[in-house]
């Protein structure tokens, strides 16, 4: 175990054999994935195959019934303290948003460093601020979600992420649900994050974004990773036959 | 093309008389229609007129105000209850000052009410000068604590919890202020078979309401938990008693309770009506609150919980703020119902108000035909607090309504 260790020592996510089932139906087969610090990876495929699934495996948003998920050093297992703390380093983004209505802005954001972290307010309050300015809209901190557009909720969830200060990322269809116009300005915002180091899963099929700052590719179908490649090698020449079909279906 | 738009102007709203042609008269069937209703109407109001200011003898009313007020509570100890009114009248004056708007106007409401009544137009031996400036005092009361509070309010001193941990307290202080004890001479023991009236009334209603909204919350969490033996528990309870009528239970606790308990643990009678009240209400409220509870998108559970919140917090930050906003007309409805079940509270022979009409048009028998106007009366009184209680559900689901989906 030592050596395998040091070999993994910039590694933040490993998945060895991870299967999932939902009840019968095999999600996930055999996936095996690691992650370096700092890299971009963008997660493609057909629906259905398993790709939400996967990253949202990461966080125990679903449990993986076989194989280890392991997370900047931690275990996912049934244990409840090493979830919360393996969520509260991982920082997650989803389709529908989720903010919580019933909050304004800036009690979206501060919300879990106040009460995870523990942070006094005025800290939070700070952070929270310095982050709705780096998404673009300190102006909306004191509005409540549903007086915001689609893109600006996206980038409050996102900033909401950031306020703890995650070391990983995940990103789950998050322009699927936007309006064309409001596709740019969250693709924006995730790409200087990208540029900051931020070590990020993205599933999404901006291909756009993919080629600019994708560290890596991975094309998922079945519930199995079909081939994974640099930006070049994948968008250039695909091994597989299946990835060349999706490619032109979708580009 | 601005210019051209700014020229065409909106068209003028129609004159009362097209309004009238278009809604009244606007076919032979609809003209029929209106003239008949307005005949109904006529009928009914000169009619109701009539027998409220020339036929109807509200002799048992204006002469027996201090038993529906209170029922048979001694008259020498009066004085607590005065002391309790005070109270009241001042809480809501200092809240009027901390949250404005609907309970600054509820609270203007409550001042003229106790004009209205101070200035009653009945004879003086029924409503003596004193009951009349004790009543006109109370606007005082309102004053000092609204003023009392607005000088708190202005140096951020009043902080909303401290408003409403003095309400449960002068709650606290109420029971003990009406029950007195057994050795103390100031205050004397009335034991609760002497409460009554409007009073009583009033006292099951907000124990059942107040007791009833944290049980019926925790039964709501209790039958969606993951634990198979909370669940099991909590949906047997909610179950059992939303499957016997009201009456039933306040049987069961005020009659079989005693008998299974040791002579030692005597508990109160009125104490026993406010346990069936509160745990026939509980179940009830737990239902109200499961609704709100799966009115939550899964999506909001996920963000909590990706966040990092534990089930606790989730619970308490994300998920009742928004599943209680949604049941608000469902829980303001249930608090009504039990405003009006506690008339139920006379089949234990508790001298609720509804107890105390019966019992006066007993007590005389020249009122025996005067029903009409006792429970005309009566019915009148619920109507004002259930309508307030309505009303104010009203303007909290606007309050709150800012920031929904």
């Amino acid at each position: 175990m030592p050596e395998q260790k040091q070999a993994n020592q910039d590694a933040i996510i490993i998945c060895r054999e991870v299967h999932k089932w939902f009840d019968d139906f095999h999600v996930l087969k055999g996936i095996n994935m690691t992650v370096q610090r700092g890299e971009v990876l963008v997660i493609f495929g057909p629906s259905g195959s398993g790709k939400s699934t996967f990253i949202r495996t990461l966080n125990r948003l679903e449990d993986h019934q076989k194989g280890d998920i392991i997370v900047d050093g931690i275990e996912l297992t049934d244990d409840l303290r090493n979830i919360e703390a393996i969520r509260s380093e991982v920082g997650m983004v989803f389709q529908s948003f989720n903010l919580f209505p019933h909050l304004k802005v800036i009690d979206n954001i501060t919300l879990a460093p106040i009460w995870v972290r523990k942070w006094p307010k005025e800290k939070a309050d700070k952070i929270a601020i310095e982050l709705l300015e780096r998404v673009g809209i300190p102006e909306q901190a004191q509005k409540y979600p549903g007086q915001l557009s689609g893109g600006q909720q996206q980038r409050v969830a996102i900033a909401r992420a950031l306020a703890m200060q995650p070391k990983v990322m995940l990103f789950d269809e998050p322009t699927s649900a936007l309006d064309p116009e409001m596709i740019k300005e969250v693709l924006d915002v995730m790409k200087e994050l990208a540029r900051s180091g931020m070590t990020m899963l993205v599933v999404t099929h901006e291909m756009g974004f993919a080629r600019e700052v994708a560290d890596r590719l991975v094309f998922f179908d079945g519930g199995k990773i079909v081939e994974e490649g640099s930006p070049e090698q994948i968008f250039n020449q695909p091994q597989q036959e299946r990835t060349k079909l999706f490619l032109e279906q979708i580009l | 093309m601005a210019t051209s738009e700014s020229i065409i102007t909106r068209p003028p709203q129609p004159g009362i008389v097209v309004w009238l042609k278009k809604n009244l008269f606007s076919n032979w069937l609809n003209t029929l229609l209106t003239v008949f209703s307005v005949t109904v109407i006529f009928l009914t109001a000169r009619g109701l007129v009539n027998w409220i200011f020339v036929q109807a003898d509200w002799a048992p009313v204006v002469q027996n105000l201090r038993l529906y007020a209170v029922g048979p509570y001694p008259a020498e100890q009066m004085w607590r209850v005065w002391v309790i009114v005070y109270m009241v009248s001042a809480m809501m004056g200092i809240s009027a000052a901390k949250w404005g708007g609907t309970v600054l106007a509820f609270a203007r409401a409550l001042g003229v009410a106790y004009l209205l009544l101070a200035l009653l137009p009945i004879a003086l031996e029924y409503l003596g000068i004193n009951t009349r400036l004790m009543l006109a005092g109370n606007l005082l009361a309102i004053l000092a604590g609204y003023l009392a509070g607005s000088r708190l309010e202005r140096r951020n001193r009043l902080k909303a919890r401290w408003v409403l941990l003095a309400w449960l307290a002068s709650f606290g202080l109420t029971i003990l202020l009406l029950g007195g004890f057994q050795n103390v001479a100031v205050l004397p023991r009335v034991e609760s078979g002497q409460w009554g009236g409007l009073m009583l009334t009033f006292l099951l209603a907000t124990v059942g309401i107040v007791a009833s909204f944290p049980i019926g919350v925790l039964l709501a969490l209790g039958r969606q938990s993951k634990l198979p033996v909370v669940k099991a528990m909590c949906i047997t309870f909610i179950e059992v008693v939303r499957g016997v009528p009201l009456v039933t239970i306040l049987f069961m606790t005020s009659i079989l309770l005693p008998l299974f308990l040791p002579d030692t643990l005597r508990i109160d009678r009125v104490l026993r009506a406010m346990l069936g009240m509160t745990l026939f209400a509980a179940a009830y409220m737990a239902e109200n609150v499961r609704g709100g509870l799966q009115s939550i998108s899964r999506g909001q559970y996920e963000a909590a919980h990706a966040m990092g919140l534990n089930n606790f917090q989730t619970t308490l930050l994300i998920i009742l703020p928004q599943a209680l906003r949604v049941v608000i007309p469902a829980i303001v409805g249930q608090f009504i119902a039990l405003f009006m079940d506690t008339t139920l509270a006379i089949i234990i022979g508790l001298l609720e108000l509804l107890a105390v009409g019966s019992a006066i048009l007993n007590s005389n028998p020249q009122w025996l035909l005067l029903d009409m106007e006792v429970y005309a009366f009566i019915a009148l009184i619920f109507w004002v607090f259930t309508y307030s209680m309505a009303y104010a559900s009203r303007k909290v689901e606007q309050a709150v309504g800012l920031g929904i989906r």
